[in-house]
């Protein structure tokens, strides 16, 4: 009983002390106000009386409700669709290639993995900063569709959004693709041809076989890609322009250019439960498949 | 649906066209061969399969049998050869496009569907309507009696349920030659003597013609008209499970279906009524066979159950004394093992009759007795 304790303690211990402590810690500042001070916002408790409110969450409502400008919830939303998007396009450019992997020789597959894991071992800011290389007006994209004379002039694509959905996509592909590959690795291939037996087309068997059993590689895939990109900030700050308002930038500006550290911390947990309600979902989704 | 409605109106069974040879064969295959690298899985195979037959591809592992069997069924390209189901070449057809169907050694069930929704799934694949696929699946279940199990997925099954749920599915598209790969093989041994029967009765009332791929003798004798047994890629032997028995065409194929002892010799005297064979246990009396010359050398196989055991040397053509060793009491028989006087072993079963006086038992001197019929001369 007491070593089964010890096995669950030390993971308990972690996320206690580096996920709830500081999650509520940044509960706390949400209450209050800022203040010119270090830290830069006012006691919890002041003389021993509870003076935390929810005015910060105010801040986020929409106009409508309550609030100045709708800044937070166009963020929001903004980043809800530029997550949705970016991971529909990283599951249908990392199913084919999860696919191909699992469905190749043995040997090949080592290598093959290797390869789509193989950006990690560069640091991911390069790897963005890389991107405008490409993507700028003399970039080198741009320099080779002048070259075989597609376009006369250069096309713009960094600082919009299309550069964030390349980016996004690019970053997070491969946590699309190793877990699609884990499942699809397992798929029976009598299955198949179990299916192909049975009358059924490729693509039949591809619809009613394939994709219905690798169901829960696609929401593992899908989960791993939206929920990061969501908050995600490095991504949209380099390669976004100024309308690509993301959450994450918001988040960003309010705790090192307004110094704001209670608004920030409310925007931090409304996009953190936000978020929550699909996690749940898609977690209950799994254990059903 | 029981073991006595076995033996009724078997078409196949009771004409047994590939004596006649009457009417054309249902399958044609011809010099089907297939390699893999340098490897023939199959090498230059021909066979001819009546309608209504149950054939059995017997062999043991890695023999070529179910290699044969994907190429039916189109999953592997043969090499070499041709088959013809019904007079169609099946050169270049996909499975999908096959009068065959499958059941697979590992059933291959949808995990993700239920009972009723796998065994409509090659149906629906037809487009037919959706009542009348309800209806044939219900038959269906009704046929390999799961009734009441519609709505279940296969992993709720039992192991025997299973199996039921990947015959139905196979079966309900009424294929013209189904395919079964090791069809009782995950099943426990009562389980499957009952399968067994039912799977020929089901046969019976459809009337399919069946193929069946399995390492297990007793299976293939039990359940067949007709059996190929094969090695390293090739048939070595086709015929109704008796003459396989009976009258195997080879040291192999004795050895491989059920037990035999076999003693290596030289033909000595070929006269017409008897023919002696000098074998390392001295000179074994068999019935006389034609063309074969003096000094030849041949193996006499002699099963077991035709050997006779008695304290008291008894006339007979062959007569060697022997030591007991060993003895397995199965109820039905005894199995013993005996030693011979230059050492060697052999095994001879005795059925327990009413139990006359006290069963022989270990140590005892005793005879081994067979008259010349009860040996089978094996030149292969």
């Amino acid at each position: 009983m007491s070593r089964r304790w010890l096995v669950i303690a030390i993971p308990m211990l972690w996320l206690g002390v580096f996920f709830l402590l500081p999650f509520l810690e940044v509960a706390r500042i949400s209450l209050v106000d800022p203040a010119i001070a270090r830290p830069p916002y006012t006691d919890l408790f002041q003389d021993g009386v509870f003076a935390g409110d929810f005015e910060n969450y105010k801040l986020i409502l929409p106009k409508y409700f309550y609030g100045q400008d709708n800044l937070y919830i166009t963020a929001y939303l903004n980043s809800i669709r530029i997550a949705l998007i970016s991971t529909l396009l990283a599951l249908v450019i990392g199913y084919p290639m999860a696919y191909a992997i699992a469905r190749a020789p043995e040997p090949w597959r080592t290598v093959l993995l290797f390869l789509v894991i193989l950006p990690f071992w560069t640091s991911f800011l390069l790897r963005v900063y890389a991107w405008i290389g490409l993507l700028k007006g003399n970039g080198v994209v741009n320099n080779v569709l002048i070259w075989a004379g597609v376009i006369d002039q250069p096309l713009v694509m960094l600082q919009t959004d299309f550069a964030v959905y390349v980016g996004i996509v690019y970053t997070y592909l491969p946590f699309m693709i190793l877990p699609l590959y884990a499942n699809l690795v397992k798929l029976d291939g009598a299955l198949l041809e179990a299916s192909s037996d049975l009358g059924a087309s490729s693509a039949a068997t591809f619809l009613r076989v394939t994709l219905p059993l690798s169901l829960p590689g696609i929401l593992a895939g899908c989960m791993l890609v939206f929920i990061p990109a969501i908050g995600e900030f490095v991504i949209p700050a380099l390669l976004g322009g100024p309308d690509t308002l993301m959450i994450g930038r918001v988040l960003w500006d309010e705790y090192f250019r307004n110094r704001d550290w209670p608004v920030a911390s409310a925007v931090a947990i409304a996009m953190l439960l936000l978020i929550v309600g699909p996690i749940l979902w898609l977690q209950r989704s799994m254990e059903r498949a | 649906m029981h073991a006595e409605d076995v033996d009724c109106d078997r078409s196949a069974v009771h004409v047994k066209p590939w004596r006649a040879g009457a009417d054309a064969p249902f399958i044609q295959i011809d010099g089907i061969t297939k390699r893999f690298g340098d490897v023939a899985a199959v090498n230059d195979v021909s066979l001819d399969i009546w309608k209504g037959e149950i054939f059995c591809l017997l062999g043991g592992s890695g023999c070529g049998k179910s290699t044969l069997l994907r190429m039916l069924a189109g999953f592997e390209t043969p090499s070499a050869g041709t088959v013809r189901i019904d007079g169609q070449d099946m050169a270049g057809v996909p499975p999908n496009a096959r009068p065959t169907n499958m059941m697979f050694q590992s059933y291959a069930l949808f995990p993700h569907m239920s009972v009723e929704n796998n065994v409509a799934y090659g149906l629906r694949r037809e487009g037919l309507a959706k009542a009348v696929v309800a209806d044939k699946v219900k038959d269906m279940l009704h046929l390999v009696q799961l009734d009441g199990l519609a709505r279940r997925r296969p992993h709720q099954l039992s192991g025997g349920q299973r199996q039921r749920v990947a015959l139905a599915r196979s079966l309900v598209k009424k294929p013209k030659l189904l395919l079964l790969d090791e069809p009782l093989g995950a099943l426990d041994k009562k389980l499957r003597e009952e399968t067994q029967f039912e799977l020929m009765n089901i046969q019976d009332q459809l009337g399919i013609t069946f193929i069946v791929v399995t390492h297990d003798q007793e299976e293939a004798m039990t359940l067949s008209t007709r059996i190929g047994v094969m090695d390293a890629g090739r048939i070595v032997q086709v015929g109704e499970p008796r003459e396989i028995y009976e009258h195997p065409g080879s040291r192999f194929v004795a050895d491989f279906i059920g037990t035999v002892n076999l003693f290596e010799g030289r033909v000595d005297v070929a006269a017409p009524d008897a023919m002696r064979v000098m074998t390392d246990v001295g000179p074994i009396l068999v019935d006389p066979v034609q063309g074969l010359s003096a000094r030849q050398e041949v193996a006499v196989a002699v099963r077991p159950e035709k050997m006779r055991l008695t304290r008291k040397q008894v006339d007979a053509a062959n007569s060697l004394p022997a030591t007991v060793q060993d003895y397995a009491y199965m109820g039905d028989i005894t199995i013993y093992k005996l030693v011979l006087e230059g050492g060697r072993t052999l095994k001879v079963s005795v059925a327990n009759g009413d139990g006359d006086g006290a069963p022989i038992t270990w140590d005892e001197h005793v005879f081994v007795s067979f008259p010349t019929r009860a040996g089978v001369v094996l030149t292969a």
